[in-house]
């Protein structure tokens, strides 16, 4: 082996270091160079319904939306929290299902039942979960995955909710740009304000669990609750997303509990990068389109994104969206050793 | 009675689904969520060196389970050494590869119920007044034996011995100049056969399809947590408590229940305690 005589240095920006303080506003090109990033993500996603060819793939906008949703949830528990959530489908199930029965059984419109069924579907979701939080790594995550599987064969077993069926019949929004720019609306109120959130003090205290779960407790802090808090965050997005997912395919069943709804949020993460919550829109924005564009080859798209997601955490397990950053804020030298 | 004598024969098979993911565990705390597909898989390749090739099945039998071996150490070498450590990039990774296997065979038309694989003797004898197909008494010796054979294999043989080193201490087994690495593949690779193993003896009492897999991974991840993860002779007494529950909900209450008891059991011996009836009690690891 030869002996390394050069490293790469990595420093940044001097730009990225001015604009860290107040003296972001004083140029344009400063401000532009904190704003630039945000208003592209922010237009894009509002511009791209109108773009887009064909009904077809407006639909497929909402449905990359909806997987956007859960993959911020995931994020937010996985890489602030450090509670690995493999069960995005369970959120979904039971966020889809309250707002399916809401909207049947009690006949309110789509307006009602979807922010109900997120509060309500949250707290379930919160108190059913509550047992679990202490569990650790692989445990927890065991632990979530089974959880969507379990209510599946419950409802299978019992023939309660529709059985095998499911519940059909459910109210659509009441027109596609209600329903395109709702849930538009609802992916960059929630990355924002997660991304403010985790910001705050109690993002602090999020990431404190994550890293050293003791040194909370020993600041007199309880665990659980913060815990508990997060999981009511994030699982009120998945339900958000299975209430709009309901409402969109008017009909709801077991396959809400499927694999895809935990897996492809995943995915989408570990291809976006973790931590950075653009990272996972990011990903849904090109996993979901992928495997859209696959359709015709059946099952064959789940090997892909499969391998895409294997490749990717054996690879380049940071992602692109941390890569990004790296190259907008750094810039890299080679330097002599 | 008949519930004593399936509820045996039902525990044997679940110990024999989840042999290869505890020792997997056990050795290089890999949970391979890949389990369920290489038992499935196992399946197919007989199938293709029985029917398609015309070889004879003993023959196939022995191919595949070889086969297995090596996909098993592949993966092991070229992905899950990579991520070792990280236990959920671990689980993400072998998940995907576990249902890259399966979605590729279910695209590759294996699916329907064309596909069996022969028993292994036909006829049935009467336990008392109760008919039990031969196939199923060979189960029961296969899985007795197999049991005994990894029991003898992890006490008395070089690689066994160096196998149990790991799982106990990694640094020590390191230091006494045992490859970790190695051991881990080989460990995977024996994993994977033992999963290849339980396939090719429990399929032939059904059809061989995908959607078996996902049901085997959990079977198999619901022994390996209610018995403690890592731990094998706890696994064989929770694959008999598993066992007999789902025999008594499936005639008590329908077949519905079957899987409803493995995913039960999961969840509650994780929430009452996370390392099993018979694991060792790590506080500190697994709660908070």
């Amino acid at each position: 082996m030869s002996i390394e005589d050069r490293r790469k240095e990595r420093l940044d920006r001097g730009i990225k270091v001015r604009t860290d303080g107040l003296y972001a506003l004083m140029s344009w090109r400063e401000l532009s160079y904190l704003t630039l990033p945000r208003l592209v993500l922010i237009f894009g996603i509002l511009i791209l319904p109108l773009v887009m060819p064909s009904m077809y793939w407006q639909r497929v906008i909402s449905i990359v939306c909806i997987y956007a949703l859960l993959a911020i949830s995931f994020d937010l528990l996985a890489h602030f929290v450090g509670l690995v959530s493999l069960g995005g489908a369970f959120f979904i199930g039971v966020g889809g299902y309250l707002a399916a029965i809401l909207n049947t059984s009690f006949g309110l419109p789509p307006l009602l039942t979807i922010p109900i069924s997120t509060l309500a579907g949250a707290t379930i979701c919160t108190v059913l979960l509550l047992p679990c939080l202490p569990l650790r790594g692989v445990y927890f995550a065991i632990v979530s995955l089974m959880y969507p599987l379990f209510l599946a064969r419950v409802i299978e077993a019992l023939d309660i909710l529709g059985g095998t069926d499911g519940i059909m019949g459910i109210e659509s929004f009441p027109n596609r740009w209600v329903e395109q720019y709702f849930i538009i609306a609802m992916v960059l109120l929630f990355l924002f304000g997660v991304r403010r959130l985790v910001n705050q003090d109690i993002g602090l205290v999020f990431r404190a669990v994550k890293d050293n779960d003791q040194a909370v407790r020993a600041s007199g802090m309880s665990i659980t609750f913060y815990k508990a808090m997060a999981v009511f965050i994030a699982s009120a997005m998945g339900c958000l997303s299975g209430a709009c997912l309901v409402h969109l395919y008017m009909w709801s069943g077991i396959s809400l509990f499927a694999l895809d709804f935990s897996i492809l949020p995943i995915a989408a993460t570990v291809i976006g990068g973790g931590g950075t919550l653009v990272g996972p829109v990011l990903g849904c924005f090109i996993l979901v389109p992928i495997s859209e564009l696959l359709r015709a080859f059946g099952t064959l798209r789940i090997v892909f994104y499969c391998l895409i997601l294997v490749a990717f955490i054996v690879f380049r397990s940071e992602g692109i969206m941390v890569y990004g950053q790296r190259k907008y804020h750094q810039f890299e030298r080679w330097v002599k050793v | 009675m008949d519930i004593l004598i399936y509820g045996t024969i039902n525990s044997i098979a679940l110990a024999l689904m989840a042999l290869g993911f505890a020792l997997v565990y056990g050795i290089s705390r890999v949970p391979n969520f890949a389990h369920g597909a290489l038992y499935v898989i196992t399946g197919f390749i007989t199938w293709t060196l029985l029917r398609t090739l015309g070889l004879n099945y003993l023959l196939s039998i022995i191919l595949a389970i070889i086969a297995i071996g090596v996909v098993g150490a592949l993966i092991y070498q070229f992905v899950l050494i990579r991520v070792r450590g990280m236990a959920t990039s671990e689980i993400i990774a072998s998940y995907a590869i576990g249902l890259a296997i399966l979605e590729g065979l279910r695209w590759g038309g294996f699916k329907g119920t064309t596909y069996t694989l022969p028993v292994f003797i036909e006829g049935s004898i009467n336990i008392g007044d109760i008919p039990v197909d031969l196939h199923r008494i060979l189960v029961v010796g296969i899985g007795v034996a197999i049991i005994t054979f990894l029991w003898l294999f992890t006490h008395y043989t070089r690689v066994g011995l160096a196998l149990r080193g790991m799982a106990q201490d990694e640094r020590a087994a390191l230091m006494l100049g045992i490859d970790s690495d190695i051991m881990a593949v080989v460990a995977m690779a024996l994993g994977a056969m033992l999963a290849g193993l339980a396939g090719i003896v429990l399929l032939p009492l059904g059809n061989i399809v995908v959607e078996k897999g996902y049901d085997v991974l959990i079977q198999a991840i619901a022994v390996c947590i209610v018995g403690g993860l890592g731990s094998w002779m706890g696994a064989v007494m929770a694959a008999f408590l598993i066992g007999f529950a789902q025999i008594l909900t499936t005639v008590y209450l329908g077949t519905h229940f079957q899987m409803v008891v493995a995913l039960l059991a999961i969840i509650l011996t994780l929430i009452i305690r996370p390392s099993g009836l018979f694991g060792q009690q790590k506080e500190l690891e697994e709660r908070v």
